[in-house]
């Protein structure tokens, strides 16, 4: 469902990063790039005390006449961000929340793979395969 | 025979042997031929035989024969092109002695080339070691099916070296061979041949250690299932003591059976070898082995880390970032595969996955309940549960290995798989407690492991860190003081917390630590020698002064970091207690005669011109030091800033 997957590191450099209509990449990116400023804005306004009891997934980032931005973080500080088309009103809170979960233990998985550097761009087929999955919904 | 052989080139340019070469390549062949008595030409074995030119060389002996002429992989496959044998699917005479016509061009340096064979060549050179053998279990009626002649070369050669080996022991091939049908590329299975042989040669020399370890540990091919009959021996622990001994680089083995993805059907020998390696790796086979410890196993097989990683994706079938022996003995068959040439595939073959692995090599010791969740599992369920046990049991399995029933679709399997269906539901019952211990155990592990590469990784890697190293000024408590040994100690313990040393940084460091403890060394000398001058005309006297100066200077020697405070101070301070040491002695001086005072009074002036120096040399120092930390940050920034620009 999502027309724009993204994973960012906790140095706010982008890990992965995949969009479906292939031609406006670059407005994707961008999307994703000021989202980064709102996660970091919730994670902030938890303070330092809540860490732990913060939960991961953000909600809506903020909303553009034709997208919607969600965003997730993890424990470890990687972001999880997704794009989705405003048109699809179908897609419900409890949905992005599944994709998110997904999301995550797929990132969980590459993280297993002791060839994997922290920090290195994502390679995993099977990631990239689940992404795929999540994206192809839409279109 | 060479008659035949001579004029029987059927697609090529007539091929003409000398004698000597006449004579060479008939034995070559007899031996190839004889060899797999009942080894699969093409169709019934007495119609080989009876084909004039005798019969056709059996593929194991043959590509054995052509591993030894230690060409490599590529020109041989060259050469099996050109001579015929694939076009025929068989070695007969006429393909086998083009080929080893082209051997021996190709040893000579001409080009392999149809043409090459009309030259005048010296006899091809082999060094096949002639106590080869055995172990290989040359499992004809693996042939059967969709088998390639070239990958039933390997398996042939298995039987072969055993034949020639040990004529003694002539295994009655069963004469069931059939040409098979059209195979995967040749390249990997002519080079998995080389394997092989080195292989066997090595097994031939006594466990002596073949030069390419990696092909020493060439299993070949072993009928999975097939119930070779005769070989009952089972070399593979033999096998398998050689190839502890090898360094890991694994080599394609092929494999045999009636499946069609051949390429990735484990083969006794293989998994063998699969075991002991994991063994090696980690002595309870039934425990796994961490991401950290296979990484570094695997690393060695020269492959890329792309590749690597793509392995252990598809091996991993939890992941979990541990390899139980399914998992491993799969993720070493892929690197094997990948060495030999074989693309990797899309997704884990049916052959490599866990639950049937560990029902391909069943162990008839094995308890029926478990034996049949094995057997259970064999279609491929995907049951990861069984893992557990399964590993237990492939284990014992592989311990003792016998005749591998290889059959996949054994009825005596499937009749106890329906027996005990019942007892399925219990295992399966269990499972779900035992994958949470494993899982549990696993998930430790693999924190562990995970958390240890990523720290060896963190360590080596500094250029991305998975956290920027803290600043030292952060655990430097005075920012201010100049204090250049704390300073240095201070990045010591950032360096642990952060993980990350700060290279550029530590270099400069003690730099400035020389000229300050120089100038020391230096004003240590003036001060003594200011109050030796002192001493000189006020012994008594300038015990005092003596005494104050000097321990000053040692002081700041040895503790400098106090001195470092104390001198950061104006110099006024430091002249303080040179001020208030010279005080001291002021009154004993007054009772003195003004002779002594005038000394004292001296000794003073030096000590304060001595103060000075030190003075200056401190805000020097600092000031230099103030200059390193402004580099040190500007070469942080542009580290910051180039960072996301490499990733992105």
């Amino acid at each position: 469902m999502a027309v724009c997957v993204a994973v960012i590191a906790k140095e706010n450099y982008p890990l992965y990063i995949r969009s479906v209509p292939t031609e406006n990449e670059l407005k994707f990116h961008y999307m994703v790039h000021t989202s980064l400023d709102v996660v970091d804005e919730k994670i902030s306004a938890m303070g330092k005390a809540l860490v732990d009891q913060r939960e991961l997934y953000l909600g809506l980032l903020y909303p553009t006449e034709d997208y919607k931005v969600y965003g997730y973080v993890t424990n470890s500080r990687v972001k999880f961000v997704m794009v989705v088309d405003s048109s699809n009103t179908a897609l419900r809170d409890n949905e992005i929340r599944s994709m998110f979960r997904k999301l995550h233990s797929s990132y969980t998985d590459v993280m297993c793979n002791p060839f994997y550097n922290p920090g290195d761009c994502i390679q995993s087929r099977a990631f990239d395969s689940m992404v795929t999955s999540m994206m192809i919904q839409v279109c | 025979m060479e008659a035949a052989a001579g004029g029987g080139c059927g697609s090529g340019p007539p091929l003409l042997l000398s004698e000597g070469e006449q004579q060479c390549y008939s034995e070559l062949f007899a031996r190839c031929a004889g060899a797999a008595a009942g080894g699969p030409g093409s169709g019934p074995p007495e119609a080989a035989r009876a084909a004039p030119g005798a019969a056709t060389a059996a593929a194991g002996p043959v590509a054995d024969l052509f591993r030894a002429s230690q060409l490599p992989a590529e020109t041989l496959h060259q050469i099996t092109e050109l001579c015929g044998a694939k076009r025929v699917g068989y070695f007969g005479p006429t393909q086998f002695y083009v080929a080893l016509k082209l051997i021996a061009a190709a040893q000579s340096g001409l080009p392999v080339r149809i043409e090459s064979i009309q030259c005048e060549l010296p006899l091809p050179r082999f060094m096949m070691s002639k106590t080869d053998g055995e172990i290989r279990f040359g499992n004809p009626a693996e042939l059967h099916g969709t088998k390639m002649q070239i990958p039933y070369l390997i398996t042939e050669k298995n039987t072969f070296k055993r034949m020639d080996d040990e004529d003694k022991q002539q295994e009655t091939q069963s004469p069931t061979m059939s040409p098979l049908a059209s195979p995967p590329s040749s390249p990997p299975h002519y080079q998995r041949v080389p394997l092989s042989h080195g292989y066997s040669k090595l097994r031939s020399s006594t466990e002596q250690m073949h030069p390419a370890p990696y092909d020493a540990r060439q299993p070949l091919v072993q009928p999975e299932g097939a119930s070779t009959g005769g070989p009952g021996a089972k070399p593979p622990r033999h096998q398998t003591s050689l190839i502890r001994s090898f360094s890991v680089e694994r080599e394609p083995q092929d494999n045999n059976s009636n499946y069609p993805d051949e390429p990735w059907r484990i083969t006794e020998e293989q998994r063998e070898y699969y075991v002991n390696q994991f063994r090696s790796l980690q002595p309870d086979p039934s425990s796994f082995i961490s991401g950290s410890v296979a990484k570094n196993f695997f690393t060695k097989s020269k492959l890329s880390i792309p590749e690597l990683s793509y392995i252990w994706e598809l091996s991993d079938a939890d992941c979990d970032g541990a390899l139980t022996l399914p998992e491993f003995c799969a993720a070493f068959h892929l690197i094997v595969a990948r060495k030999n040439g074989y693309p990797l595939p899309e997704g884990l073959p049916p052959t490599l996955q866990p639950e049937y692995l560990q029902a391909a090599f069943p162990k008839p010791k094995w308890e029926c309940a478990l034996f049949d969740s094995y057997s259970e599992s064999m279609p491929a369920n995907q049951q990861p549960r069984d893992l557990n046990r399964m590993e237990k049991l492939s284990i014992k399995d592989m311990a003792d290995f016998p005749v591998p029933i290889q059959d996949v679709t054994g009825d005596d399997k499937q009749a106890l798989k329906n027996t005990v269906d019942e007892v399925l539901p219990k295992d399966m019952s269990e499972d779900p407690a035992t994958p949470k211990d494993s899982n549990s155990l696993k998930a430790r592990p693999r924190s562990r492991s995970y958390s240890s590469t990523s720290i060896e990784e963190a360590m080596k890697r500094g250029e991305d860190p998975p956290t920027p190293p803290p600043r030292p000024q952060k655990t430097h408590s005075r920012a201010s003081s100049l204090d250049l040994n704390k300073v240095f100690q201070p990045s010591v313990p950032a360096t642990k917390s952060g993980l990350l040393p700060p290279p550029p940084a530590l270099p400069p460091r003690p730099c400035p630590s020389q000229p300050e403890q120089a100038s020391e060394a230096e004003l240590h000398p003036q001060l003594n020698r200011a109050p030796s001058q002192a001493a000189e005309s006020s012994p008594t006297k300038k015990d005092l002064p003596y005494s104050q100066p000097p321990s000053k200077p040692i002081r700041r020697k040895f503790r400098p970091e106090n001195q470092a405070t104390e001198n950061q101070e104006p110099s006024t301070t430091v002249g303080g207690p040179a001020s208030v040491a010279a005080a001291k002695p002021h009154p004993t001086v007054q009772k003195q005669s003004s002779k002594q005072k005038k000394a004292i009074q001296t000794a003073i002036r030096k000590n304060k011109e001595a103060n000075a120096v030190l003075a200056r040399l401190n805000s020097e120092l600092q000031q230099q030091l103030k200059e390193v930390h402004q580099e040190r940050i500007a070469l942080e920034n542009q580290l910051e800033q180039l960072r996301p620009v490499t990733v992105l």
